[in-house]
């Protein structure tokens, strides 16, 4: 039976290896609170009709803020997170690159690969052009 | 720490499928004759065919596995995928949907299935899953100026995801009381640690995912309105290869990492046998169109095929895979002769049929009389030999149900040839024969027939 088992029942294990974690959110919420605490407490309050619009040096805005977008921002938007993930996967593998070895080398070939594949398939099928 | 070459002998099957769905993907921006691309593909089908009984083994360090199961599993993926060219190749043309992507995705759909039986890993199994799911959610809106498609794919889309969502939820707690994905190392744990509440939760939320690929109900709601608005020969896809795919699933996942609670989990499967096969022959009756109908009787067939995971014998495993072989030659059989109509969608569209297209409206009796389960079609073999192991079992009384539900089916499926030698044709019928949909349809009549006349040949 894996000892790890035992440890992992639920109730009686606590994750102590993550208590880090939790102290350092604990203190990112102190920074932001305390912060806008600490400059309510100070500032000058002199509101006028300017100062409160959404935009205060901007244009003021109009029409609705919920309209149809056009089709091309999704298209835009998931063929970033397509090749935003293929960046994602290649920092884990670069950093241990030394110790995993030429099969690992393969892998990531035959990944960026696959994913050029379809980068040329979305470049021929125009994708990438606006109008 | 190097990490070792893995064996990819056992993996060939599923590395040519990918191969060629991935070739295919850049022919297309090639070839303007799409029925080339066909011929890619159905030779990639049949080349794996042949080797697919060389690749027994293990790799991957104990994730993927290739051993008898999982081959007769991707034998009825492959003979799906061929089939489901060959009766797409002139009707994608009519139904303005000739998009080269059409072929590559059912060969991609095909790599995720056959992973999906190969897997001995729940994060191998859940990745071969969501592989063929997003393909079928594609392919079942690639009718992509008709409204009912698009239709068909939203919804097997949401519904599809808040399964694959389940399916996660139940693998992570297996995972977090186990420690391990491994489905052979679970069952180890599993034993150890005896039954909880968690393990109970975690095995539910499995089984409604796995249930939803299925069809079985409660969780049918999707088929109906999914398998009227895809193509066709999608949907003869959809209603054989994710099924099958699904019943492997099922087959392996419970049969080894739920092993001890098999108790548990056949109580709610007996359930949901007995509602599924409630709802999908009785609703069956109602319909007046005929892939709304054969919707309604693959839930039906679904439900057939639970009893023989619920028998819990080898006996039992066995008839069902039989089952699902026959069932796929039968049903695509059946949508191929819808598809053969110029307009075959609505059963009224069949009154009158023997006396001006006598072959065609005898081919899909043959069809019909096998999905009954009359003899000396492959549908009797079939039931016949799936209620035998169940009987062995100790289920006399499901079976009885079950033979019911069977008699019932046999009102709506005798409707169609009612309709098609009985009534007074309305105005004459025209069809679309091509080589390749002769084939395909040659093929299954001789199936169904062969099988149904020589049993010997599937069973033992």
């Amino acid at each position: 039976m894996n000892p790890q088992i035992d440890k992992m029942t639920p109730g009686s294990y606590i994750p102590t290896d993550y208590l880090p974690v939790l102290i350092f959110m604990m203190i990112a919420v102190a920074f932001g609170a305390g912060t806008l605490l600490v400059g309510s407490l100070f500032r000058l309050r002199r509101p006028y009709k300017e100062k409160l619009t959404p935009y205060e040096s901007g244009n003021p805005p109009v029409g609705e803020p919920r309209y149809r977008f056009s089709i091309k921002f999704y298209i835009i938007a998931m063929l970033f997170v397509i090749f935003d993930v293929e960046a994602v996967f290649l920092y884990p593998w670069a950093v241990v690159y030394n110790k995993i070895g030429l099969y690992a080398l393969i892998e990531m070939m035959l990944f960026i690969v696959i994913l050029l594949v379809g980068y040329a398939y979305a470049w021929k099928k125009e994708a990438f052009k606006w109008d | 720490m190097n990490i070792p070459f893995p064996d990819l002998r056992p993996v060939t099957p599923e590395i040519i499928m990918t191969l060629s769905a991935t070739a295919l993907l850049i022919l297309e921006l090639i070839f303007k004759n799409k029925g080339v691309l066909a011929f890619i593909g159905i030779l990639a089908a049949a080349a794996v065919m042949y080797i697919m009984p060389a690749s027994m083994g293990e790799t991957f360090g104990g994730m993927f596995i290739s051993d008898s199961y999982s081959i007769f599993f991707k034998f009825i993926f492959i003979i799906n995928l061929i089939l489901t060219i060959l009766i797409s190749l002139r009707y994608i043309q009519r139904q303005k949907a000739e998009y080269g992507e059409y072929y590559s995705l059912l060969l991609f759909a095909t790599a995720g299935m056959m992973l999906m039986a190969s897997a001995k890993d729940l994060i191998i199994l859940y990745l071969g899953l969501e592989l063929m799911a997003l393909s079928t959610y594609i392919l079942a809106g690639i009718k992509r100026h008709d409204v009912k498609s698009n239709e068909a794919a939203i919804k097997y889309f949401l519904l599809g995801g808040f399964s694959s969502a389940l399916l996660l939820y139940g693998i992570s707690l297996l995972y977090g009381m186990t420690t391990t994905t491994d489905i052979y190392k679970i069952a180890e744990h599993l034993k150890a640690t005896g039954v909880t509440t968690t393990l109970l939760l975690s095995m539910i939320l499995i089984a409604v995912a796995f249930l939803f690929k299925i069809a079985a109900a409660p969780f049918h709601m999707w088929a109906p309105d999914v398998y009227e608005g895809a193509p066709t020969s999608i949907t003869a896809f959809m209603s054989v290869g994710p099924k099958a795919a699904g019943f492997a699933v099922i087959g392996r996942v419970f049969y080894t990492a739920f092993q001890n609670i098999q108790t548990d989990w056949t109580t709610i499967l007996i359930g949901i046998a007995i509602l599924t096969m409630a709802v999908g022959n009785i609703l069956a009756i109602v319909q007046t169109n005929i892939k709304r109908m054969l919707a309604y009787s693959s839930i039906a067939h679904a439900g057939y095929i639970l009893l023989g995971i619920i028998a819990g014998t080898t006996e039992g495993l066995n008839a069902m895979m039989t089952y699902l072989f026959i069932y796929a030659f039968m049903n695509i059989g059946a949508f191929a002769i819808v598809i053969i109509l110029d307009r075959g969608e609505e059963l009224s569209d069949y009154e009158g049929l023997a006396k001006n297209r006598p072959l065609v409206a005898a081919l899909m009796l043959v069809f019909m009389f096998s999905l009954t389960g009359i003899p000396p079609t492959a549908g009797f073999i079939a039931k016949f030999n799936l209620f035998t192991a169940v009987i062995k079992a100790g289920y006399t009384w499901l079976v009885i149900i079950a033979v019911m539900f069977s008699a019932i089916s046999a009102y709506y499926y005798l409707r169609v040839v009612m309709n098609m030698y009985m009534k007074e044709m309305k105005q004459e019928a025209a069809i679309h024969l091509s080589p390749s949909l002769s084939l395909a349809i040659l093929i299954t009549v001789l199936m169904v027939l062969i099988i149904g006349i020589m049993p010997s040949m599937v069973i033992g």
